[in-house]
């Protein structure tokens, strides 16, 4: 087939930020379905408390502290998390490693309220089906935000070498975006499993 | 042995494993519960029939015809697309307006089919793998006895059951009386239905539960509320003593054989809780869940070696030999 | 990245012909050898080899039919043990979901979609591999617990609290659940592949309404993957750890719920089905404009209908708990919301019955099977809304019935319109034609086969024969029809084989099929059959809903792209403007890498759950390694 050129895209960038870009739309995909992964997951710790008419079984609702402790923290979180977001829009690299050598620390932090959280939770997994739907929806939780450290501590270490290229700038950005869905995942699991057995 | 215990196997080898029948099919409903819901799906039949035609005629024709003449695949002649959408449109409207019909003809027949009657005659099911327990239920303790694999109703009366599970899920089906319903474990769910007239008709587990699922049938026996009340006060009673020598030493072999530890005879120190309660088994058509009829040569088969007939049941096969398994079939025979 | 740097690339502005050609598939080919097959990110390679694992599994799927055919052809037969029949049931029904219909589907999406919206790669071509390995050793794992004797015998639907520890003890449950975990990874992978290939990779000028309706579809199921899937990965999780670490989901006497499992996997089970059916929808478009010689009539409407019926998916999960025991009333609602999903496919059908009105069809091969399609799948459909009725559905729920309903379902409404795609893209796939004169055989042999199969089941199942049961006695009067559905099922099995016979012979001596041998209209046929590796030398510009009808002769082309290195066009989601030259990964062996040590975790973690602490390691190191950058041109613009 004979081809005619109508248009020449040469000077097009090579990379994109956000909506522009491709990997944004995977990290958006893969939020989609993670997304309907707590829902599922809400959905049937919402059934289970539908059929029982004791709730929590067999337990005293979880201490609130560790899980209030890190609502906080991950509220406070976005703010450095949105300045390394400005820092990879501007490629300005020194502050682009600041900021994620602080969402790792941060990151890692969490994990360690995480435990407390799981030791605070009154209930074993294999007490009642009550403990075994907390201790799922944090655990699926926690994969998250394990996950996302540890793709924030490579990046970050990636940031130190011969590769932090301009097109890393729109990972970190990603990066970003992704630790603002854990974040928002984390809220109303927060209501769900401290607050609702006080109901 | 083995050797004796092959030899008292050999009248049964030969027989072949048929159990009494009785009907079990949706289209030759014997209760009012199931003449409504053919009602129902006749009504539904017609539709989709007149449906499919229709659609089949459309098709037909529009292969056959030979109408454009146009090579280009885009040269469309407007008009024709214009009516075209307008037809799509509303043959869509069409299918709204028929399914929403149907939804309200299906909802109306659910109302009826599933109308709780408050004077129902009510009795509970407990579903095992892979038989059923029947429990008669009545306010006087001395009116309730337990029984397996066959249900006995007036014809006439609204029956009432209440559907349990033991172990995993099971459905009970009896599709010449009404349609199906789970008996799920942790859950009590309830059934109501009417038979017409009177009849044998055949149930089976309609829900997978396992390696045996295939044999876990039921019989239901409607009848005249005379012969049912006799039924029931016979039912009442503990099992009959036996009364030759064979039967008594039978019964001592039941015992003396490990069969009551599974398995109750009202009146006698047998009171195994595992198995199915065999105080008038002499009086049922089937065993083994609707797997062979009740013949003295089937219920011998059955007791030589239950693995044979049904492969991986809970009843183990035990060691008797021809004059024990002989001894034992006798007495349970008498309990009728 | 300099601007110095930029200029001094080599661009496909400066290049013609062959030289250009030959420059772009050196840099797309997949490497040569086993190393290089084992690196390969390529979506026709990928595809491929999805396709051909796919059907390897409908086959295998296919024998174990006709091994429950043969042991049901007559009352009390012992061909079967009770044992090997509920394995052989469970294994046929996950392996036809589970391994081939969801994956072929996903498949022909892997390999077409790209080339239908012209451009040169899939999104996250790595990905893409790495889905392809999970969903083979996934497959494998299934298969080959089964020949160890380990195969699942729950149900494809595995019920609690039958497939609990209590009352399955065996490994056999577990196989199950674990199979689910692989396929649900490769199939959730794909779908996120899918969408951002269909949203940011398409053609410029190809905007939202000149997207070909096959595209479409493929976007439609993968959001239904996305949204459907998670549930199933909760249930088929949860159920692990019930009989691995005693959690109490679904035991009653701990405040469990079997019914929770049957909520969880319906509501991925229902849109199940749709994931199944609408690319065969999608397949049905295409084949239907090119053989019927016109754009298929109320484009708008078919789109708007496949996402009505996405939607619509979502809320009719119930229909299949009916007998559970549900309050009335919902269940009454739940009749309505079910039938409600006529009014989208009845859509869809009246659009292809207008379009084949208007045409001047050529009956082909293809053609005949999406006629096959529309007479079976109508039938299908309508004995759908008899079983979406609470009364009706007490009745034949579990039956016979509902094993022909869904059969004439999937198998009229998916596998058709798939054969029909085999016939219709194996051309271009291959390069060579499928024999015509065998497709006519194959086709009429299954078209007869099939309603001899599986007509006779929808009265089999009224006059009592429930399913899933190894033996029936001969007094049911059930022999001679199941006796006539097993005729059948042998003569739909001849046709598979004349499928077969036909693929291998036309591979070697098939008539060549040239770039565009049925003059279709849309993009992946203005590429030469097999496609290069860079699929297109330069991407197409796209100025109508079917581009090479508007012009059959010259193709509206940018310029631009680096020869030099992987480089695919960005363009916006819904104008598709061009917004990005944006770097495609090299082959790698990572992906691999990265799907055995999945495996190991996944299959250690059924045995022990200590797996997931040795097994997150090898993960998170196959994956870092996936992700840091080779150094390589690509990797450091």
């Amino acid at each position: 087939m004979r081809q005619t050129i109508v248009r020449n895209v040469a000077e097009l960038p090579t990379y994109g930020y956000g909506p522009r870009s491709g990997p944004w739309w995977g990290a958006m995909g893969f939020m989609a379905l993670e997304g309907m992964g707590f829902a599922i997951a809400i959905g049937a710790y919402l059934y289970l408390y539908a059929v029982n008419p004791n709730w929590p079984i067999g337990a005293a609702p979880p201490d609130l502290w560790p899980g209030t402790a890190e609502t906080i923290v991950y509220l406070l979180s976005i703010i450095p998390n949105e300045m390394t977001k400005s820092a990879a829009h501007r490629q300005d690299l020194a502050k682009v490693r600041a900021g994620l050598i602080a969402m790792s620390l941060i990151g890692i932090g969490l994990l360690v309220l995480r435990g407390f959280e799981f030791a605070h939770l009154n209930t074993r997994w294999d007490n009642s089906a009550y403990g075994s739907i907390v201790w799922l929806i944090l655990g699926l939780h926690t994969t998250h935000l394990a996950t996302d450290v540890g793709d924030t501590i490579v990046l970050a270490v990636l940031m130190f070498t011969r590769h932090a290229k301009p097109r890393r700038f729109s990972d970190v950005t990603d990066n970003v975006f992704y630790w603002n869905f854990v974040v928002l995942a984390w809220l109303p699991l927060y209501v769900l499993l401290d607050w609702v057995p006080r109901l | 042995m083995p050797v004796r215990m092959r030899t008292a196997l050999v009248p049964f080898a030969a027989l072949p494993l048929v159990a009494c029948a009785g009907q079990q099919s949706a289209l030759d409903p014997q209760g009012l519960q199931s003449t409504q819901i053919l009602n129902i799906l006749f009504i539904f039949l017609g539709v989709a029939a007149i449906v499919w035609i229709a659609a089949m005629i459309v098709l037909a024709v529009g292969m056959l015809r030979r109408n454009r003449t146009a090579d280009q695949p885009l040269a469309l002649h407007q008009p024709f697309e214009r009516t075209a959408g307008r037809v799509v449109f509303i043959l869509g409207l069409a299918t709204l307006v028929i399914v929403l019909g149907l939804s309200i003809v299906s909802y109306a027949g659910q109302r009826t089919v599933f109308a709780k009657d408050e004077h129902a005659l009510t009795l509970k099911i407990i579903g095992h793998q892979w038989w059923w327990e029947i429990r008669y239920e009545d306010d006087s303790p001395d009116k309730s006895f337990v029984t397996a694999n066959e249900i006995r109703i007036p014809t006439g009366q609204p029956v009432k059951v209440e559907l349990e599970s033991a172990d995993v899920i099971h459905s009970f089906w009896v599709p010449s009386l009404t349609g199906k319903m789970d008996l799920i474990t942790g859950q009590k769910n309830e059934l109501q239905f009417t038979a017409k007239t009177a009849g044998v008709y055949r149930g089976q587990c309609a829900e997978f539960c396992g390696l045996q699922h295939a044999h876990m049938a039921f019989a239901v026996l409607a009848l005249s509320p005379d012969e049912f009340g006799r039924w029931r006060d016979n039912e009442n009673r503990s099992a009959n003593s036996p009364t030759d020598q064979l039967g008594k030493q039978g019964e001592q072999q039941f015992r003396a054989r490990g069969c009551a530890l599974c398995h109750t005879v009202r009146g006698t120190l047998a009171g195994g809780q595992l198995g199915p309660d065999l105080t008038h088994i002499g009086s049922r058509t089937t065993v083994a869940a609707g797997t062979l009829p009740l013949t003295p040569a089937a219920l011998g088969a059955w007791i030589a070696d239950p693995q044979h007939v049904k492969p991986g049941n809970l009843m183990p096969k035990m060691p008797l030999q021809s004059n024990e398994l002989i001894a034992i079939l006798h007495y349970l025979e008498q309990l009728k | 990245m300099t601007v110095m740097a930029e200029e001094r690339e080599l661009r496909d502005d400066a290049l013609n012909g062959l030289e250009l050609s030959t420059r772009l598939d050196r840099i797309w080919r997949t490497p040569p050898g086993l190393l290089g097959a084992l690196m390969s990110v390529d979506h026709k390679v990928v595809g491929r080899r999805y396709i051909v694992t796919a059907f390897t599994f409908l086959l295998l799927g296919g024998i174990l039919a006709i091994l429950m055919r043969i042991q049901l052809a007559g009352p009390e037969k012992t061909f079967l043990s009770a044992d090997k029949y509920n394995q052989i049931f469970t294994m046929h029904g996950s392996t036809m979901m589970f391994l081939f219909a969801v994956p072929v589907m996903e498949a022909f999406a892997v390999y077409l979609v790209p080339l239908m919206v012209g451009t040169r790669s899939i999104a996250f071509p790595r990905l893409n591999a790495f889905s392809y390995w999970m969903f083979l050793f996934g497959g494998c794992f299934l298969w080959i617990s089964f020949a160890l004797n380990v195969g699942p015998d729950v149900g494809w639907f595995a019920y609690v609290p039958l497939s609990s520890l209590q009352y399955t003890p065996t490994k056999r449950p577990d196989v199950w659940a674990q199979m689910i975990t692989f396929t649900e990874v490769a199939a959730l992978a794909v779908a996120v592949e899918i969408v951002v290939t269909v949203f940011k990779l398409r053609a410029p000028g190809m905007t939202l309404d000149r997207i070909p309706l096959f595209v479409w579809a493929m976007l439609v199921t993968s959001f239904l993957v996305m949204f459907a899937m998670p549930s199933i990965m909760v249930a088929s999780t949860s159920l692990i750890l019930d009989r691995l670490v005693s959690t109490r989901f679904y035991d009653s006497s701990s405040g469990g719920h079997p019914l929770l499992w049957q909520h969880l996997f319906w509501f991925f089970g229902h849109p199940e089905v749709y994931i199944i059916f609408i690319p065969g929808t999608g397949m049905v478009s295409a084949i239907l404009a090119t053989f019927a010689r016109r754009p298929v009539i109320g484009y708008p409407v078919v789109i708007l209908s496949l996402i009505a019926t996405g939607f619509l998916s979502f809320g009719l999960w119930v229909h299949h708990m009916f007998v559970t025991g549900l309050p009335q009333l919902g269940a009454g609602l739940f009749t309505a919301s079910s039938m409600l999903i006529a009014v989208p496919s009845g859509l869809q059908i009246f659009c292809w019955l207008a379009t084949l009105w208007d045409g001047r069809p050529v009956y082909r091969t293809p053609l005949l099977f999406v006629v096959g399609f529309i007479v079976i799948f109508v039938l299908g459909g309508l004995s759908g809304v008899m079983v979406a009725s609470v009364p009706i559905d007490t009745q034949v729920h579990d039956t016979y019935f509902v094993v022909a309903h869904f059969h004439y379902v999937l198998i009229g409404g998916a596998v058709f319109p798939l054969i029909g795609a085999v016939y219709y893209w194996f051309p271009k796939i291959t390069g060579r034609m499928l024999s015509e004169r065998l497709g006519r055989w194959n086709f009429w042999l299954a078209f007869v086969g099939f309603n001899v199969a599986f007509f006779p089941m929808h009265i089999l199942g009224l006059i009592g024969m429930p399913r899933r049961v190894y033996t029936y006695t001969p007094e049911m009067d059930w022999a001679h029809l199941n006796l006539l559905s097993s005729a059948g099922a042998a003569i739909f099995a001849i046709s598979f084989a004349l499928l077969l016979v036909n693929v291998l012979m036309s591979l070697r001596a098939g008539t060549l099929a040239g770039d565009n041998p049925w003059d279709a209209s849309t993009l992946e046929w203005a590429t030469s059959s097999p496609p290069p590796p860079q699929n297109f030398d330069r991407i197409p510009v796209v100025k109508h809903r079917d581009p090479l009808w508007l012009d059959s002769a010259s193709l509206p082309v940018v310029a631009g792209l680096s020869v030099e290195r992987r480089e695919v066009l960005l363009t916006s989601l819904a104008e598709a403007e061009p917004q990005i030259r944006e770097a495609s990964p090299e082959p790698s062996i990572w992906p691999l890498l990265t799907a055995i040590a999945t495996t190991v975790f996944f299959i250690g973690s059924i045995f022990t759950p200590w797996a997931v602490l040795w097994g997150t390691p090898p993960m998170a190191v196959t994956l870092i390694g996936w992700f840091w950058p080779g150094g390589s041109k690509e990797d450091e613009q």
